[in-house]
This record gives C-alpha cells, sequence and structure tokens, in this order.
C-alpha cells in the first residue's frame, strides 16, 4: 500500500470563527429534534466536534467541548456532566490525532472516527450504568457507525466555506 | 486541509497543556456527574437552563410534530369512520357503568359514612398531551406540555384510558417529565385485584414491569391483573397497572420472578390525564392484616409511614 501523502490537497482559506460557531449551534439543533428511540441517529455534536477538533485543533478543543456536553446533558435531560465528560475525551483524543489523521484519505479518516464515536457512547455507558440505568441496547451503538459513514459528506459540507475558486494561474508558486 | 499554524513556535503562548486541561475539565465532569447522581443537587440549575432553552426545543420539535400534522391529515377517511365506530361502540359498552356511577359514588359516601371510614377521595385530573420521549437511551422518559403554570407537581399520577403511566418527576414552568412504569428507577406499590396480595413493581426495562419480593410460592397467576393499593399515599387506589405475563417459580432463590406487562399504553404516544395531587391521609385500620408487606423500593419506601 502506498505511503499517505498530503500533497494533492486543495490550499484552503482560513476557517471563519463565525462558521465553526454555526456549525455546532446546528448541530445542537439537529440534537434537539425528537427521534423517539430510533437507533440509528447519530450525535451531531460530537460529530461536528471531532471535525474542528480535527481541522481547527487550536480553535476549538475541550473548553468547548465541555460547554457542548453540559448543553446535551440539559436538553436531553440526563445526569448532569454525562455528555461533558465523554465530549472531553473526545477532543483530547480528536485534538492529539489531529496532525496524524489528517495525512488519510477521507475513508481511512472516518476508519479513525469511527472507534473515537464508540469510545465516547461507551464512556457515557460507564457513566450511567455506574448510576444503575438501564442498558439501552445493542443497537443504540449502531449510531456511531452512521455517524463514521457521514464523515465523507461532512468535510465537504464544513469545508466548503473554505475552498477558494479554481483558478488556473501557471505562475503562481504553490 | 492543511492547517496553517498547526505547530507554532514555542514562543506563542497556547494555554495550559492539553493534558493539564483534560484532567481539567475530567474532574468538573466527574463532579458533576457526583453531584447530579448521588445528592441530586443541581435540580435548580436544571430549571433554569431547561427554560432557556425551551423555546429553541420547541422549534426543534416543529418539523416531527408536522410531519405527524401531515400523516394524520391524509389518513384515509375510511379509517376516521371505523375508529368513530369503534369509540362509539365502546363508550355505549360503559354507558352502563358511567350511567350508574354517581349513584354508585353516592352509595359508596353513605356506606363509609355508616361504617365511619374515611371518604375516597375523589379524582380529579388536567389533560396534557405527550410531547416527546426523552432522548437520553438510558431511561424511560417523556415529556408533557403542561408544567408548573397548569399546577402540575412532581410526585403526581399520569394515566391513560387503559391505566396508569408513570409518575411526574421533575416539573418545568411550561414542561413536566413523566418517567413511565417501565423505567428501571420507578417503583409502584400494587396489589393483585384477584386476592390483595400486595406488593411492589418496578420498571424492568424493555417495556415491562417486574414483581419484587414476592415469595417463590406467592399465589399469583399468569394474567392475573395488577391495580395500585394505594398504600403509598400518592396513587389512587383500584387504578389498573399491569397483568402478569410470565412467572419464573425457582426454589433456589427466596423470590419468585414476575414479569409483567404493562395495562396502559406506557410506551406509546398520545394524551395522559395527570391526576390532581392525594392528600396523604392516615390509612384506615385494617385489621387482621397486619401480613408482612414488601417496603423496598424507592416510592414504597416513602409511602410506609
Amino acid at each position: 500500500m502506498n505511503q499517505p501523502t498530503n500533497r494533492s490537497n486543495r490550499i484552503l482559506l482560513p476557517a471563519r470563527n463565525w462558521f465553526i460557531a454555526f456549525s455546532l449551534a446546528t448541530a445542537l439543533f439537529l440534537n434537539l429534534i425528537p427521534v423517539d428511540r430510533l437507533p440509528l441517529i447519530p450525535d451531531w455534536v460530537a460529530l461536528v466536534l471531532i471535525f474542528w477538533c480535527v481541522h481547527q485543533p487550536l480553535k476549538v478543543s475541550m473548553g468547548a467541548a465541555f460547554a457542548l456536553g453540559l448543553a446535551m446533558d440539559i436538553v436531553d435531560a440526563s445526569i448532569m456532566g454525562q455528555h461533558g465528560l465523554a465530549y472531553v475525551l473526545l477532543a483530547f483524543v480528536a485534538g492529539g490525532l489531529s496532525k496524524r489523521i489528517l495525512w488519510f484519505p477521507l475513508m481511512l479518516q472516518a476508519a479513525h472516527v469511527l472507534p473515537m464515536m464508540l469510545g465516547a457512547q461507551l464512556v457515557m455507558m460507564a457513566a450511567r450504568m455506574a448510576g444503575g440505568a438501564e442498558f439501552p441496547g445493542v443497537l443504540w451503538l449502531l449510531s456511531s457507525v452512521v455517524a463514521a459513514a457521514l464523515w465523507y459528506p461532512l468535510t465537504y459540507l464544513l469545508l466548503l466555506p473554505q475552498y477558494r475558486p479554481v483558478e488556473k494561474d501557471a505562475n503562481r508558486p504553490i | 486541509m492543511s492547517v496553517v499554524g498547526h505547530t507554532p513556535p514555542p514562543f506563542f503562548k497556547r494555554g495550559p497543556a492539553p493534558l493539564a486541561r483534560l484532567a481539567f475539565f475530567t474532574a468538573l465532569s466527574l463532579l458533576l456527574l457526583v453531584a447530579d447522581l448521588r445528592f441530586h443537587t443541581l435540580e435548580w440549575a436544571r430549571l433554569v437552563l431547561t427554560t432557556v432553552v425551551w423555546p429553541l426545543q420547541r422549534v426543534a420539535q416543529m418539523p416531527a410534530e408536522a410531519g405527524e400534522g401531515a400523516t394524520r391529515y391524509f389518513a384515509s377517511l375510511v379509517k376516521v369512520q371505523e375508529e368513530n365506530e369503534a369509540l362509539r361502540d365502546r363508550s355505549l359498552t360503559t354507558a352502563n357503568r358511567l350511567l350508574r356511577q354517581d349513584h354508585l359514588e353516592n352509595e359508596n359516601r353513605r356506606l363509609r359514612a355508616l361504617l365511619d371510614m374515611k371518604e375516597r377521595q375523589p379524582a380529579e385530573g388536567r389533560v396534557a398531551d405527550i410531547l416527546y420521549a426523552a432522548r437520553d437511551p438510558f431511561s424511560r422518559r417523556v415529556v408533557i406540555d403542561k408544567g408548573q403554570q397548569a399546577g402540575i407537581e412532581p410526585g403526581q399520577v399520569a394515566i391513560d384510558d387503559l391505566g396508569v403511566v408513570g409518575q411526574v418527576t421533575r416539573v418545568f414552568p411550561l414542561a413536566a417529565e413523566i418517567t413511565l412504569l417501565t423505567d428501571k428507577d420507578q417503583a409502584i406499590p400494587v396489589q393483585v385485584q384477584r386476592n390483595g396480595l400486595r406488593a411492589v413493581a418496578a420498571g424492568a426495562g424493555a417495556g415491562t414491569l417486574e414483581l419484587k419480593f414476592l415469595a417463590a410460592n406467592a399465589e399469583v397467576q399468569i394474567g392475573d391483573v395488577l391495580v395500585t393499593s394505594g398504600l403509598d399515599g400518592l396513587y389512587l387506589p383500584g387504578l389498573p397497572v399491569a397483568k402478569i405475563a410470565h412467572i419464573d417459580r425457582d426454589n433456589s432463590f427466596a423470590f419468585a420472578r414476575i414479569r409483567c406487562e404493562p395495562m396502559a399504553g406506557v410506551e406509546r404516544h398520545g394524551h395522559v390525564l395527570v391526576l390532581g395531587k392525594r392528600q396523604v391521609m392516615a390509612q384506615p385500620e385494617e385489621p387482621a392484616e397486619a401480613s408482612e408487606k414488601p417496603t423496598k423500593g424507592r416510592k414504597a419506601r416513602r409511602a410506609a409511614p
């Protein structure tokens, strides 16, 4: 197998802060939609959080993750700190792996995202089951698989504002 | 996807090291977890913050509600007519009992007065719409559209047309949270309708209840109907709760494992009736029924004086 390279990537515009905030808020809003225990709905906040922790580790990291976790705990009517703990760990791992992940093609990036999402779910499960809650079922873990599958379209969607128009300039140095 | 400034020179300030930040936030989260799980000290914060995000939550529910409304709109006329027919039949079959209820209640009051017993409390209620099931996959809760402003209080009982659905556990200004009977933390004192045997039913998850702490040779049968015993001072006595579906009498255990299925549409959604708070009154002495009653479970323990 070829060594992965970072060579052919397009040069991106800098990420705008308002767009990062907007995408995270949209994810939170998507999480508010009641789905009545459908097992396959991914945790949008976790997914978008991983994305920004990987792509902009200096702008989005554990502080934002903790705040988002608290917000999720409130709207989810779950135990306070449950999402906070999972998201902080998620942000730590994603930020630490960011330099590695970006060298891979998108499919292999998704393979990195899957264990991270599963890990976050297992952390939440451990926190709740230590408090005596019931086991939510194996199907619940499938939402991580869906989230990892969404990594490919999500990357294009969230990087869209950073793409610059393709202009052919033979004299440009890079 | 290259990020300029991924590794800035060390002379730029970048705040505390990631590991230090991780330790700080993890400790904070664990602190919150323990504070909420063990000591339940964060309810006031939850109340305030939930009220703040309530409008946003309502907006998020709009697509789902619109979809539901659309499906209802396109439901065929025939179906509605059939349903109407069935409802009319049912109201006719129950009319007999309903018409005599006033008479029976009067008679009951007079007889109780004769026997010098406390009067039964009349039930009154408030119809509420179930908005959605809480997203938390670890518990069984639903949110209704009436809250403090409608006089809902924690501890009130929610029923539907078939039986008990659950109990109000959290109240917000404009909404309230009902913990369903099938939640693992929910217990309800019941008695077997056939022979008056008292027990505690606790949620077992997966849409079932479990009758706890009944001896392996207890006198219960499959198909027995469980009704609320009213011993706790919260539930009115006589509300149907569940039907026994499976009994596992294993003599190597002290207690029988009894699975019950709830009578009410506990995990189906629609409307519920939240019954008014029952005034806790001294229980009338019941002679010759001083058999030991199981008083485990959170609700039951609170009830037994």
